[in-house]
Parts: structure tokens; C-alpha cells; sequence
């Protein structure tokens, strides 16, 4: 089935797409509608254009491709499913993410995996092939975020405040530099080539958009975890 | 030499003459305050361990015991409290922020008790309630809707979804995790008998209690913990957490000690890392950003649920509330500075945020100024006591209130405010398993049906003796009520005549 958005609400897109019995969508001339497939399952939505905020908000199984830029909060308290961005994300990408995978193939914006988490089987990926903004993996509790620096000459590939709050999961930031003010509970440790968790999704990245993976899986990378799962206990003292 | 410079603040007073040694003290106390000196053959107590719950004295066959407030007193001081010195020995010992439970216990001023209410006499009669029709139903939810019809007279408006209620009340935000699995399925239940709602609070909503969803409001908050499309399919409503009167300005931090296998299944987090949901949603620095969500949140439920946002009482609730109002949001629900909580700092408990009276009243207020009010209803919580204030509180201007405090107290919580620390004698903000199961979940929740339903008679009575025989009727009725005791600005912020002064 295709769509032409051109004229439709984000709403009345919604219903479309929940009322066909096409697995596979194409949703062309996308024009800021906002919560495309939000909450969707078993389905598959390519989208030409530029869709609004809060794209895959709530997903919930279905895969998403974007051929475009994507805005604010894509992939929302996302459950299980795939984003992939042919282009740049905004801020917010990826909160409270607890499975599925997003792969972006340039930069995103501030705040991106925010409050990312595992559950059980589940541990939610989030790569960014070029660079974050600040705030990246704030309030971590689990999951895996990459950040590649594709293309970039130097320097720290994540803005301020990386991993603030962090008590849980893992950011690879494919550089030689750490972020600007990192706080103190996330200690640093680099390391040469990935390992295979961090490789398969490097891999599923480079199949997206056509690079090789062998140019990034060997290099330096800087990894990011919390000190300790609770991190905030000694903060407080009964009264 | 160790020097112990907190003291205890209890003492526990055994009748020596009533004791028989049965020691049930010993084991009904989680907190290891009794045991058996087997070498004297009677019971002794370690004051410093006690916390005031009262549990050892409700449950003593023979009624030997009793707990006192201690008196030792340090040297008398109007401007430095025993609990001011206590709060620097603890912090000069750990370095720590003082970690504090259940609502706002200093003495500040509080409204509901300087109203008074009108009662008809004479001209206007009274109502008896057990002779006529009392209307206590209310219906939350917008009322922002052109009705239009068809030519056969059919609607053709699709009507906002809302909450029916058949008493003004909800038991509010408690999450599984700061309290029991027993105090939610006895709070679900309840809420099913009496034809109301619970509220999940942000920990996620039991698989075992998605048959009550109908019943059910459950909670999104900045940590979204629990919250995929099954959970907001299953409930009748979804409240938008972004702030809560015990901790404005503040998030939720539930420690890793009360995060039990089951916890971190509902909440959706991995086990034995504290959940951490600081206090401000990163996705929401405007009231624009606050619309994305509540439209998400629609969108992904079908727009068939009304959306709740909660905030907490703070001096700029009027701005707050307008914003909300036109957020697409169905109701607001205000949590005034006394509300309770699981745990909170000390310092923002006792020091943020503002009465819920006024907060309601000037809310309440501002949106008729805007012209806004049909867009939302109004919930208000934060130390609802009584029917008496929730009549207040409603005469004032809410549709309903919620009940957090009132409900936990009705389970048996004696408001030791020890929450925090995870061990809970009765059974209510505890997670281990042989003090969750002395709360009987069909016994909480006949108990709390009995308290509700006492109100709602309590309530019938009131607006019967004001000649009023609909909830409706009573709401925002200002002239009903009447301030004793109040400066001349509080009287004009909450919009009140002073008692003694005419229609």
C-alpha cells in the first residue's frame, strides 16, 4: 500500500495504516505530521519526507525506515521494533527506550536515550554514525548506545553531560576524547576494537547504509559505564 | 569512647503487671525493637529501634504495651527543636540529605479547618437524604464540545471520552514498589466496588491487576517505568506525572532494597539498580512540549481515554494550570504541599510548594477569567482528610479529589513515616513478603469501601443541610462556604466571604 500524506492528519495516517491489511506501507510527501506509528506492531512503514515529532512513539514491534530527517522524540518510550533514519534525528530520540533498535545514520540531537533501559530479554540499541548533542544516556539504566563519528577529523563525538545520572547499560563513543564535563559516577575506559554485541550492531548499521564495517569495528573506542547500579544510595541518609 | 548523640525519640512502656511473655511482639515487630531476656525471663525493648508504628500495641492480647514520645528532652528552646538537632547530628554523621516519608508534618497554617459551612434554615429548606434523591456521580473529562446534531436529531459530535465517578473521589498515585502488591489489589478492588478509580502511580501496573483496568488510572512519568501499549490499553485513564505536592521539583528514587523480582517485572527496569525518575521530563520544557505527549499518549490509546496531567501546588499554579488547560489534557489534578509520598527529601517535603486550598481556589478561578474552565476538570489531593474537606474542596471549585493518605490510613498505616526505609509492619510500603501478607487485600479493601462509603453519606448530609442535592450543584458554590480566622488576602485568594458576613 502507498500513501501520499500530502493533505492527511497524523491522525487520520494512523488510521490508515491501522486499517490496512498491507504488511509493507510507503508513506510519501510526509509533511511534519506528528506521531506516525506510534504504538504500531507487525508492520513494516517506509517514509519519504519529513515527518513531525514523536515518529514510532510507543512502538511496538513495527520497523520504521525514514528517508529523511527525523525531529524531536522519535521512538518514545519504544518497546521493541527498528527505527532507521537515512539522515539526521532531533532531540529526545530514543526516551526510555526498553527494546527495539535505532540506527541513525547522521547526528542527533540533545538528550538522545534518556532514560534508555533493559528488561529482561530485552536491551534496547540506539547508533548514531555521527555525532550527539549534550546529555547523551542520561539516567541510563541499561542498553547499548554507539555513537560512530563518522566522517568527524577529531574531538569528542558526544556533547556535555554525558551519562549524568547513568546506573546502568553501556555507551561506546568511537573516539580518543571524552565528552566535556562527564560526571563522576560514569568511569571511561578505552578500549581496542568492540566487543560482539557492540560489533553485530555496528554491523546492522554499516548494512543500512552501505559502509564497511571492518572501518570501525577495530578503532579506539571510549567506553562509558556507571560505577556502580546505585549509584545515588549514599546521597541520602534516613530522617 | 562511643558517644550515641541521637537519642531515642520513643520509649516503650511494658506493663509488667499484663505481660505474659507470648513475645508476638517480638515477631510482630520487623524492626527488632523486642526480644525475650531469657536470663530475667521477661521482655525487653530497644527504644532507639522503634519507630512509633504502633504495631506491637495493636496486636498485644493483653494490651501491656504502650509507646510514648520519650521524655528526655534536650534543654529547652523555642528557635532549636529536638528534630533541628537531631537533623544536623544525622547529617554531621553521614554527610547525607535527610530522607524523609509521608506528607508535610510541620505546622503551617492549613485552610479546611478556618471554612465553614452554609445550612439552610427556615426559608430554604434542608434535604434529608434518606428520603430524597442525592446525586453524587461526577463525570471528569472535558466538556469543551460544540454539540451538533442531524437532521434526525442524532448526535454527530463525537463526545470526549470520561471518567464516570459515584463518589468525588479516587484513591491517588501510589506506586507497586513504594507500596505492596497487597495495597494494590486491595486499592483495585475498592475502586471496582465503589465505581471509582485507583492510580497506579509510575511503577507500572501488575499483570494480576489488568482486570480491573476499568478501574484503573495509570501513570506515565519522566522514568516511564511499566508504560508499552498494553498498560495504557488497559486502563480508563492515563495521568501525565509532572509533578507531586510531597516532592515538587523532584522525581521519584525508588532504592534498589524495595526493587523485588516482581517490582522490576512491573517496572520494567533490570533487577537490583535503583529506579531513578528525576524530576523533570527531558522531552518537556513547555507547554507545547507538554501537548506532544498528551497527544502521543492519545494517539496510541485510539484519543478513547481522558488524559490527566498532575502537578504539584507551587506559587505560579495559575500560569501552570491555563497552560494545561489548552495542552489537550482532560483533567488537572493539583497535589497541594501536604501531600504524601514514599520518600522524599526532608527539606523539599517540609519547605516546596503551597496549600492546595489556595492553589484550587485561584486555579479555579483563573480558568473561569480565561474562559477555559469546561476544557478540563479538576482533581485535588494532597491531605484530603475528611468528606468534610472534600466538600470544601469541592464548594471551592474541584470536580473530585484524591485520596493517598486517607487510603493508607484505612489499611492500618499508622503514619510513623518510616517508608522509606522499606520495612513497613503493616504491611503497606514494604516489599517483604512476610509483612506483605498481613495485609489481607479483601479486608483492605472492605475497609476502604467502608471509609468511602462512609463519606458519601457524610457528604449526602452535608449537602442536604446546605438544600443541595447534587454534587454538581455544589461545585465552585463559594457562597456555601465562609473563612474564620483569616487575614484579608486569604480571603480574597480563596474568594471567600468571612464567617458572619451575609449572602
Amino acid at each position: 500500500m502507498k500513501i501520499n500524506a500530502n493533505g492527511y492528519t497524523a491522525k487520520k495516517l494512523n488510521i490508515m495504516i491501522g486499517r490496512s491489511n498491507d504488511e509493507s506501507i510507503e508513506i510519501e510527501g510526509v509533511i511534519g505530521q506528528r506521531y506516525i506509528g506510534t504504538a504500531l506492531s507487525g508492520k513494516i512503514l517506509e517514509i519519504e519526507g519529513a515527518p513531525g515529532n514523536a515518529l514510532g512513539a510507543f512502538l511496538d514491534g513495527a520497523k520504521i525506515e525514514l528517508f529523511g530527517n527525523a525531529q524531536e522524540a522519535t521512538g518514545d518510550t519504544m518497546n521493541a521494533g527498528e527505527i532507521v533514519i537515512h539522515g539526521n534525528a532531533g532531540d529526545a530520540t530514543g526516551y526510555a527506550m526498553r527494546g527495539g533498535e535505532i540506527f541513525i545514520e547522521g547526528d542527533v540531537g540533545y538528550r538522545c536515550g534518556i532514560h534508555m533501559k533493559a528488561y529482561r530479554g530485552n536491551s534496547p540499541a540506539i547508533v548514531i554514525g555521527g555525532k550527539a548533542g549534550s546529555f547523551l544516556g542520561e539516567y541510563q539504566a541499561g542498553g547499548t548506545i554507539v555513537v560512530l563519528g563518522d566522517g568527524r577529523a577529531g574531538g569528542a563525538v558526544a556533547g556535555y553531560f554525558c551519562g549524568t545520572g547513568m546506573h546502568g547499560g553501556e555507551i561506546w563513543l568511537r573516539s580518543q576524547d571524552a565528552p566535556a564535563a562527564l560526571p563522576e559516577q560514569v568511569k571511561t575506559e578505552r578500549v581496542k576494537g568492540v566487543p560482539s554485541n557492540v560489533e553485530m550492531l555496528i554491523k546492522k548499521w554499516c548494512a543500512k547504509f552501505g559502509k564497511e564495517a571492518i572501518n570501525y569495528t577495530g578503532d579506539e573506542f571510549l567506553k562509558l559505564s556507571p560505577d556502580d547500579a546505585n549509584p545515588y544510595k549514599r546521597l541520602y541518609t534516613p530522617n | 569512647m562511643k558517644v550515641r548523640y541521637i537519642l531515642p525519640a520513643f520509649e516503650v512502656l511494658r506493663d509488667e503487671s499484663k505481660c505474659v511473655n507470648c513475645r508476638l511482639c517480638e515477631r510482630e515487630c520487623a524492626n527488632g525493637v523486642h526480644s525475650f531476656d531469657s536470663e530475667r525471663g521477661r521482655m525487653i525493648a530497644n527504644d532507639a529501634k522503634c519507630v512509633d508504628c504502633h504495631r506491637c500495641v495493636c496486636t498485644c492480647p493483653t494490651g501491656a504495651l504502650k509507646i510514648a514520645e520519650t521524655k528526655d528532652v534536650y534543654r529547652s528552646n523555642a528557635n532549636w527543636s529536638r528534630a533541628a538537632i537531631d537533623e544536623i547530628y544525622r547529617q554531621a554523621e553521614s554527610g547525607g540529605v535527610l530522607l524523609s516519608s509521608m506528607g508535610n508534618p510541620d505546622t503551617y497554617p492549613e485552610f479546611w479547618n478556618r471554612l465553614l459551612i452554609n445550612a439552610s434554615q427556615v426559608t430554604n429548606p434542608p434535604i434529608d437524604p434518606l428520603r430524597e434523591p442525592m446525586e453524587t456521580q461526577v463525570r471528569l473529562g472535558s466538556g469543551r464540545v460544540k454539540i451538533e446534531r442531524d437532521e434526525n436529531g442524532r448526535l454527530k459530535t463525537a463526545l470526549p471520552p470520561q471518567l464516570e465517578l459515584q463518589v468525588p473521589v479516587m484513591f491517588s498515585a501510589m506506586s507497586y514498589g513504594s507500596v505492596s502488591y497487597n495495597v494494590h489489589a486491595a486499592l483495585a478492588r475498592a475502586a471496582k466496588e465503589l465505581g471509582i478509580y485507583y492510580n497506579t502511580g509510575e511503577g507500572g501496573l501488575h499483570r494480576d491487576l489488568y482486570g480491573y483496568g476499568d478501574h484503573t488510572i495509570v501513570q506515565v512519568a519522566s522514568g516511564r517505568f511499566g508504560v508499552f501499549r498494553e498498560y495504557l490499553d488497559a486502563a480508563a485513564a492515563i495521568e501525565i506525572k509532572m509533578g507531586q505536592g510531597a516532592k515538587p521539583g523532584i522525581g521519584g528514587h525508588l532504592p534498589a532494597a524495595k526493587i523485588t523480582p516482581a517490582v522490576a517485572r512491573t517496572r520494567m527496569i533490570p533487577e537490583g539498580s535503583d529506579a531513578i525518575s528525576p524530576a523533570p521530563h527531558h522531552d518537556i520544557y513547555s507547554i507545547e512540549d507538554l501537548r506532544q505527549l498528551v497527544m502521543s499518549v492519545k494517539e496510541a490509546t485510539g484519543c478513547r481515554k481522558p488524559v490527566i496531567v498532575k502537578v504539584a501546588a507551587v506559587h505560579n499554579i495559575e500560569a501552570i494550570a491555563s497552560g494545561i488547560a489548552r495542552s489537550g489534557a482532560d483533567v488537572i489534578a493539583i497535589d497541594g504541599f501536604r501531600g504524601g509520598t514514599g520518600a522524599a527529601p526532608t527539606r523539599i517535603r517540609d519547605n516546596v510548594g503551597i496549600p492546595v486550598e489556595l492553589a484550587l481556589a485561584r486555579v479555579d478561578d483563573r480558568l473561569r477569567e480565561e474562559g477555559v474552565r469546561d476544557n478540563v476538570s479538576i482533581v485535588v489531593g494532597g491531605s484530603i482528610r475528611s468528606s468534610a474537606d472534600m466538600l470544601k474542596a469541592i464548594a471551592l471549585g474541584a470536580d473530585a479529589c484524591y485520596i493517598g493518605t486517607a487510603a493508607l490510613i484505612s489499611l492500618g498505616c499508622h503514619l510513623c513515616r518510616s517508608c522509606h526505609t522499606g520495612i513497613c509492619n503493616w504491611g503497606i510500603a514494604t516489599q517483604i513478603p512476610d509483612l506483605v501478607a498481613r495485609l489481607d487485600p479483601d479486608e483492605g479493601a472492605r475497609r476502604l469501601v467502608n471509609l468511602v462509603t462512609a463519606w458519601k453519606h457524610e457528604l449526602e448530609e452535608m449537602m442536604g443541610c446546605m438544600g443541595i442535592n447534587s454534587v454538581e450543584a455544589l461545585r465552585g458554590n463559594r457562597l456555601m462556604l465562609r473563612g474564620i480566622g483569616m487575614t484579608e488576602s486569604e480571603l480574597r485568594l480563596l474568594g471567600v466571604k468571612p464567617a458572619g458576613e451575609s449572602m
